[in-house]
């Protein structure tokens, strides 16, 4: 009896295993031609410059740490300086955004005040403004107060909430989170201030945490606003002091440009293997890239 | 999750019951709301109001930095009519928005169609179409790609093993934009990512239902999945938009910030940017860049005009 019911169920079993291998195979080859360039790079580091572009392998014959030597003693400053500079920026960034980020969004999304849908709008709609048509005029403010070749540019915009992405995040995140709590606290006792502090921040972690990630990878990749401040070489950031090797790039620079963008994006790469789960959440909730 | 977007355009927010309290409850939280806000106030006024007009002002002007700046009325407009370089810019730049941000919208929808349907490994597959999103932006990607399509690179060491003798692909001012636009569709991880958090939000009944009327994968596609997909399709395409246009890091790598050869990836951001930071012509580049914000927004609000006629939004 079972041997006139079975065949039916496993044919459709089989075809189904079937269909699915072969879309794991279709995919795992389409994840190796998109991840090819990456690896290439990380091979390529490792490869005597002059078997880099000979050989596109993927198996290096000679494997050297020349190209990481030379790379980082390339410019008239060891790239520790760079990644110092660079870690400093960063850093300033993250504690920038969540600091004016969190003030700004709690009072847009809690507290009553005659603007606030205006601010709000104002908000929303400076997402959309191109960076271009402002950063001339704060070149000119920035290069009066003689602060070209320093970090302030860089810096106090994050302090003044600039980044309205991270406000409008916030704002959101705080939406969802139940208003009893605060207003246990108020009747309480607690002002705004202690009611912000000890409640509702923190609450916020998981929109800070999305803010610390994406403040982070925007901020080490950026180029262009450290390009237009920072013009000598010990004040670079790591982008521009590769883009700087770029300029004087020889045949045999390749290796040690390949050696240092690899290095420009350990942090990013560590960072995203720690915080993916938090990552993907912030993407898929905002938008964000 | 997704509604997230849209939240605050659609929905008022969400009053307190504040008529009920004293006034001075009010005033109390009036006042320390303004020292919450102290720092985007400043930021507001600073960093973002004060620079806006000052460089509407100074599209209107010759200005060097040196010296003040000239009032030149329209001249820098009706210099943009005649400047070769200007127009080559607005056609490299359209082009690339209209080639690749289809493209790879394109992509992320199908991959995340594929991933979608209970599929095994999902976090794996996502998090290396990801991985691209994550780095494409930087200068290290954009000089892996000046190896990668150079004249000894990677592309043509492939070619080379199918009997094909490439020439250098930025060299070339034919191909050059296209090695850009291929590495923006490489990025579709970021979309696709969004496209996967909306798919899961189109309710298993809806699938149901259909079935139960007889409709078959296709027809599920067409008359489900696509039309409840809209709005992230629709946002989507926005956000993209918007920051193809404002692409600047990979056309300056790419061709040592000249936008060459022959102009062919003259970016529009990289040309406002020659003539603000290289030749200090600033009213110029002021009003480039006030061009551009207006036709940002013009293609963004046709964008939100169009939608009516094709985004679905299931409560209307």
């Amino acid at each position: 009896m079972t041997a006139t019911l079975t065949p039916a169920p496993t044919a459709v079993l089989r075809q189904r295993r079937f269909r699915s291998a072969l879309k794991h195979t279709g995919l795992l080859v389409f994840v190796a031609f998109m991840v090819y360039p990456l690896v290439w790079m990380v091979v390529s580091a490792f490869k005597p410059a002059d078997q880099i572009l000979t050989d596109p392998g993927l198996i290096p014959k000679d494997l050297t740490l020349d190209n990481f030597k030379d790379g980082w003693h390339a410019l008239n400053r060891p790239f520790s300086v760079f990644f110092l500079n660079s870690l400093l920026v960063t850093l300033g960034s993250i504690v920038g955004n969540l600091f004016s980020c969190s003030l700004t969004a709690y009072a847009l999304a809690r507290l009553q005040f005659r603007m606030r849908k205006l601010y709000f709008a104002i908000t929303l709609a400076s997402v959309m403004l191109p960076f271009h048509v402002l950063v001339i005029p704060q070149y000119i403010f920035f290069s009066q107060f003689d602060l070209v070749n320093t970090y302030w540019p860089l810096l106090i915009p994050k302090f003044l909430a600039t980044d309205a992405f991270f406000v409008f995040l916030m704002v959101q995140f705080i939406r969802t989170l139940p208003r009893e709590l605060d207003r246990a606290a108020w009747i309480d006792g607690a002002g705004p201030f202690l009611t912000f502090w000890y409640v509702v921040l923190p609450l916020m972690r998981p929109a800070l945490v999305t803010t610390t990630i994406f403040t982070f990878i925007w901020t080490w990749n950026d180029f262009f606003v450290p390009l237009i401040y920072l013009t000598r070489t010990q004040v670079f950031t790591v982008p521009v002091a590769l883009n700087s090797m770029v300029d004087s790039e020889t045949q045999s620079g390749v290796g040690m440009l390949f050696a240092m963008s690899l290095l420009s994006l350990l942090p990013i790469l560590v960072f995203f293997a720690f915080a993916q789960k938090y990552l993907i959440r912030g993407i898929a909730t905002t938008g964000l890239k | 999750m997704l509604t997230d977007q849209e939240r605050p355009v659609e929905q008022p927010p969400v009053e307190a019951p504040a008529t009920k309290r004293p006034a001075f409850h009010l005033n109390r939280q009036g006042r320390a709301a303004h020292v919450f806000l102290i720092p985007w106030q400043l930021g507001f006024l600073l960093i973002t109001a004060v620079p806006l007009f000052a460089s509407l002002y100074l599209a209107f002007t010759d200005y060097d930095i040196l010296n003040p700046p000239e009032w030149s009325g329209l001249e820098n407009f009706r210099r943009m009519v005649d400047d070769d370089q200007f127009w080559a810019s607005v056609k490299v730049t359209l082009v690339y928005v209209v080639v690749s941000v289809p493209l790879q919208l394109g992509f992320a929808l199908l991959l995340a169609l594929i991933l979608d349907r209970g599929l095994s490994g999902l976090a794996f597959y996502r998090s290396a179409f990801y991985l691209p999103s994550l780095l494409g932006t930087s200068v290290a990607i954009a000089i892996l790609w000046r190896e990668i399509f150079g004249d000894a690179g990677l592309i043509n060491k492939g070619l080379a093993l199918i009997g094909i003798d490439g020439e250098s692909w930025l060299q070339n001012p034919k191909t050059a934009l296209a090695t850009l636009i291929v590495l923006n569709v490489w990025t579709f991880g970021s979309p696709m990512v969004i496209f996967l958090a909306g798919l899961r939000q189109i309710p298993d009944e809806l699938y149901e239902a259909a079935k139960v009327d007889g409709a078959g994968v296709w027809r599920q596609f067409a008359h489900v999945t696509v039309p409840l997909l809209t709005p992230i399709i629709f946002f989507n395409l926005i956000l993209q938009t918007i920051g193809a246009f404002q692409t600047f890091t990979q056309a300056h790598i790419i061709s040592g910030g000249t936008g060459g050869p022959a102009n062919s990836t003259l970016f529009y951001t990289l040309y406002v940017y020659q003539q603000g930071f290289v030749a200090f012509d600033m009213g110029y580049a002021s009003a480039l860049a006030w061009v551009l914000m207006a036709v940002i927004g013009v293609v963004t609000a046709l964008h939100f005009l169009a939608s009516k006629y094709w985004v679905f939004y299931g409560d209307n």
